[in-house]
C-alpha cells in the first residue's frame, strides 16, 4: 500500500500541510475555553493571509509579513469582540457574518497584489541536525513557523493547565456569572482571548499565502478555517488532541495525494473522502472515552455576558 | 429614447415568439452577463473569461453593457444566480464552467427570449441555448511533446480536476505526445476534485514532486502548482494553464495554454446586435486563435522548442490532428485505426484513458 512513498518526505509534508489548521485551531480553542464561540475563523484567516502578504511584499521581510498577518486577524476579531461583548450581538450570527465580511474585504484589498511573489521563508538552519538520516528530514528541516505552531500548542496546554491565568480563563468559560462575582473582568478577559484567537488565525492564514502557496489569490484559504473549527470540537477543547487532529487531517490529505501520485490501486473516491472520514472517526473514538465528562465543552460557550446581577 | 428601446424590445419579443430562434431585427444595446466559477483574480480560467468580457466593451463601447458574478458554486446556487441575471435585463448570459450545464438549461427553458451560452458543455435542450468550447487538447499535445523531451526522471504528472471528457482528453493528448518522443515516460495523475483551491493544488504538486515527477501539467485554475514547482530551483517545470501565467517565466513555466475567448464573445454579441444570431455549437482551437500557445522560454532547448512550434503550426494549418491513429484504449482494444482521425463525438464523450496510462478514471 505504501509502495513508492518515502515516509520521511511524507511526514515532512504533512507537518507543513497542517500548520495553518493548527495555528487557527489553537487560537479558537482558547477563545472557546473562555466561553466565546467565534465562527469567523475563516474570515480572520483570509484577512491574515492578505495582510501578511501585503506586509511581506511591501517590507521585503517574511517575518514582518507574519506579524502583519497576526495583526490583520486580530483587528478583524476586534470587530467581533466589540459586537458580541459590548453590544451583545448573537455570537453565531456575528461569527458567520465575520467570515463573509473577511472574504469580501480581503478580496478588495488584495486586488493589486495578484501575481506578485512574496519574499521566501527559509528553513531554520539547524546545522548538523538536518543531516541526521530520516529525523533530519522529518524534524529539522522546517521553517520557524512550523516550530512555532508546535510550541504554541505546548504553551497553551501549559497555561491552561498550570497557571493562574489559565484557571481564570477557564473559570470565565465555565461560569461567567461566578467569575464575575469573584471580581474577574469577564469582558476584558474574553476580549483578550478573542484577540489572541484572531492573531493565531491570522498567522495561520499568513502561512498559507507566504509559505504553502507563496502568492495571493482570492479565496486562498478555501475552507481551512472551517476545518480548524471542527477540529476544536472533535478535540474536545484539549490542545494536544487538536494537534493530533490537525496532523491526522493534514496527514491523510497529503497521503491520499501521494497515493494517487504513486499510482495506488485504491479508487480515488475513497482516497478523496478519507481525510474527512478518518479524522471524524478517530476523534469521535478519542472523545467517547469517559462518558459525558470527556466532552469537556465549556459550560458558558456561546452565551453572552451582561453584568446585570 | 426609453420608449423606443421598450418598443424595440417588445418587437423583438414578438419576433422571437413568431419567428422562432433567428431574430431578424438586431438590437440597439445588449446587456451581456457572465457567470464565473472562481474569482477573476485566479489569474487563470476565470481571469481569461473576464478578459474576453472586457473586450466586448472595448469593441462595442456604449452598445454593450456587461455584468458578472464571481465565485458561483456549481449546483443549486447557479440556478438562483442565473434567474437573477435573467430578471435583471441580461440579453445574453455566458455560463463559464462545465458544472453550470443543467442550471443553464433549466433556466433557459423559463426565459425563451434570453440567449444562453454554456462553455464546455454538450446539452442544448432549448433553442436559446448554445454551447462553446475550445480544443485545449491541441495545446496539451504540445505540452506533452515538451514534457516527454524535458523529463529526466521519465515521470511526468498531471493535476486533474474532475473526471469529465474535457479533462480526460487533455490527459490523453498530453500522455500520447510525451510517449511518442519518450517511450519510457510514465504518467501520474492526481485528481484534486476542485477547480480552484490553491492550497490543495499546491499539495498535489508537492505530492507529485515527492514521487519524483519533474514535469507537471495542471488542469486546475490557479497558479499554485507553478508556485510549488518554483520552490525546486528549476528541477521541476510546469505550464501555464488557461492564462499565460507569465510571472513564472522563464522557469518553472516553460510554456502555456492561453484561452482566448474574446473573439468568440465579440462575434456572438455582434451577431446579437446585427440580428444574425443563431444557435450554435462552437468548438474552435489553435487554427481559429481561441487556443494560443504562450511563449516557449529559453529553459527549453532550441531544438525541442522548434519541434513544438512546428507541431503548433501544423495544427494551425490543419495538417495535423493530435489524435491520429493508431491509438488503442487503455485495455488494449483498438480505438483509432492507422491514419484515422478522432471524430469530435468520440472526443466530447471521452471516458477512457488511452493505452499506456496506469490508474483508473474515478466514476
Amino acid at each position: 500500500m505504501f509502495g513508492g512513498i518515502d515516509p520521511a518526505l511524507l511526514i515532512a509534508a504533512l507537518i507543513v500541510a497542517s500548520v495553518p489548521i493548527i495555528l487557527a485551531a489553537i487560537g479558537e480553542l482558547v477563545v472557546e475555553r473562555a466561553g466565546v464561540l467565534n465562527l469567523g475563523v475563516e474570515g480572520m484567516m483570509i484577512m491574515g493571509a492578505v495582510c501578511g502578504f501585503i506586509t511581506a511584499v511591501s517590507t521585503g521581510s517574511a517575518f514582518l509579513g507574519f506579524v502583519g498577518g497576526a495583526l490583520g486577524g486580530a483587528v478583524l476579531s476586534l470587530v467581533f469582540g466589540v459586537l458580541t461583548q459590548f453590544l451583545l450581538a448573537n455570537q453565531v450570527a456575528t461569527g458567520l457574518a465575520l467570515t463573509l465580511f473577511g472574504l469580501g474585504l480581503s478580496s478588495l484589498i488584495g486586488q493589486s497584489y495578484v501575481g506578485i511573489k512574496p519574499p521566501l521563508t527559509d528553513a531554520v538552519p539547524l546545522g548538523p541536525f538536518a543531516d541526521i538520516p530520516f529525523f533530519g528530514r522529518v524534524l529539522f528541516s522546517h521553517d520557524w513557523v512550523v516550530y512555532l505552531s508546535v510550541a504554541s500548542v505546548a504553551a497553551v496546554w501549559w497555561v491552561l493547565r498550570a497557571t493562574r491565568m489559565g484557571l481564570i480563563l477557564r473559570a470565565v468559560g465555565e461560569s461567567h456569572d461566578a467569575a464575575h462575582a469573584l471580581g474577574y473582568k469577564v469582558r476584558r478577559i474574553r476580549m483578550l482571548a478573542i484577540l489572541f484567537g484572531g492573531a493565531m488565525a491570522g498567522l495561520g492564514g499568513a502561512y498559507i499565502s507566504l509559505v504553502r502557496v507563496p502568492q495571493w489569490t482570492d479565496g486562498i484559504t478555501a475552507g481551512a478555517g472551517w476545518i480548524a473549527l471542527a477540529i476544536v470540537v472533535f478535540a474536545s477543547w484539549r490542545p494536544w488532541r487538536a494537534l493530533v487532529g490537525a496532523y491526522l487531517f493534514g496527514g491523510i490529505t497529503v497521503l491520499q495525494l501521494n497515493l494517487q501520485a504513486a499510482g495506488s490501486r485504491i479508487p480515488v473516491e475513497y482516497l478523496s473522502s478519507a481525510p474527512y472520514l478518518i479524522t471524524i472517526l478517530v476523534l469521535v473514538i478519542m472523545s467517547s472515552g469517559r462518558g459525558k465528562a470527556a466532552l469537556n465543552a465549556p459550560a458558558s460557550l456561546g452565551q453572552n455576558f451582561h453584568a446585570s446581577r | 429614447m426609453k420608449r423606443r428601446t421598450l418598443l424595440a424590445t417588445a418587437a423583438l419579443g414578438l419576433g422571437l415568439a413568431f419567428g422562432g430562434a433567428a431574430n431578424a431585427q438586431g438590437m440597439d444595446k445588449v446587456k451581456a452577463c457572465f457567470v464565473y466559477v472562481g474569482p477573476i483574480g485566479d489569474l487563470g480560467w476565470t481571469y481569461q473569461h473576464h478578459q474576453g468580457a472586457l473586450e466586448l466593451v472595448e469593441t462595442y463601447g456604449d452598445k454593450v453593457e456587461i455584468a458578472w458574478q464571481e465565485n458561483v458554486p456549481e449546483g443549486a446556487d447557479a440556478e438562483r444566480v442565473l434567474t437573477q441575471m435573467a430578471l435583471s435585463g441580461c440579453n445574453i448570459i455566458f455560463t463559464t464552467s462545465f458544472g453550470f450545464m443543467d442550471a443553464t438549461n433549466t433556466v433557459a427553458g423559463k426565459f425563451p427570449d434570453i440567449k444562453f451560452e454554456h462553455a464546455t458543455g454538450y446539452k442544448r435542450d432549448h433553442a436559446n441555448v448554445s454551447t462553446y468550447n475550445a480544443r485545449f487538447y491541441e495545446g496539451r499535445a504540445i505540452q506533452g511533446h515538451i514534457a516527454g523531451k524535458m523529463t529526466k526522471t521519465n515521470k511526468i504528472g498531471y493535476i486533474a480536476s474532475f473526471p469529465i471528457p474535457e479533462v480526460i482528453m487533455g490527459i490523453n493528448s498530453y500522455f500520447l505526445h510525451a510517449r511518442k518522443v519518450n517511450p519510457d515516460v510514465e504518467l501520474s495523475v492526481v485528481w484534486a476534485f476542485t477547480w480552484f483551491d490553491p492550497a490543495k493544488e499546491a499539495d498535489a504538486a508537492k505530492a507529485l514532486i515527492d514521487q519524483g515527477v519533474d514535469v507537471i501539467a495542471s488542469h486546475t485554475d490557479s497558479t499554485a502548482p507553478l508556485a510549488e514547482a518554483a520552490k525546486t530551483n528549476g528541477a521541476v517545470i510546469g505550464f501555464g494553464q488557461a492564462s499565460d501565467m507569465a510571472d513564472y517565466k522563464p522557469s518553472p513555466r516553460v510554456s502555456s495554454i492561453i484561452d482566448n475567448w474574446a473573439p468568440y464573445y465579440v462575434k456572438r454579441v455582434g451577431e446579437l446586435l446585427d440580428g444574425t444570431y443563431a444557435q450554435t455549437d462552437s468548438w474552435a482551437g489553435i487554427p481559429e486563435g481561441e487556443v494560443e500557445i504562450g511563449e516557449i522560454t529559453d529553459a527549453v532547448p532550441a531544438d525541442v522548442k522548434a519541434e513544438a512550434e512546428a507541431m503548433r503550426d501544423a495544427i494551425a494549418a490543419g495538417t495535423y490532428h493530435p489524435f491520429t491513429g493508431p491509438i488503442n484504449k487503455q485495455d488494449g482494444t483498438p480505438w483509432l485505426a492507422e491514419g484515422q482521425v478522432a471524430p469530435d463525438g468520440d472526443l466530447l464523450g471521452m471516458t477512457f484513458f488511452i493505452e499506456g496510462i496506469t490508474g483508473d478514471i474515478p466514476q
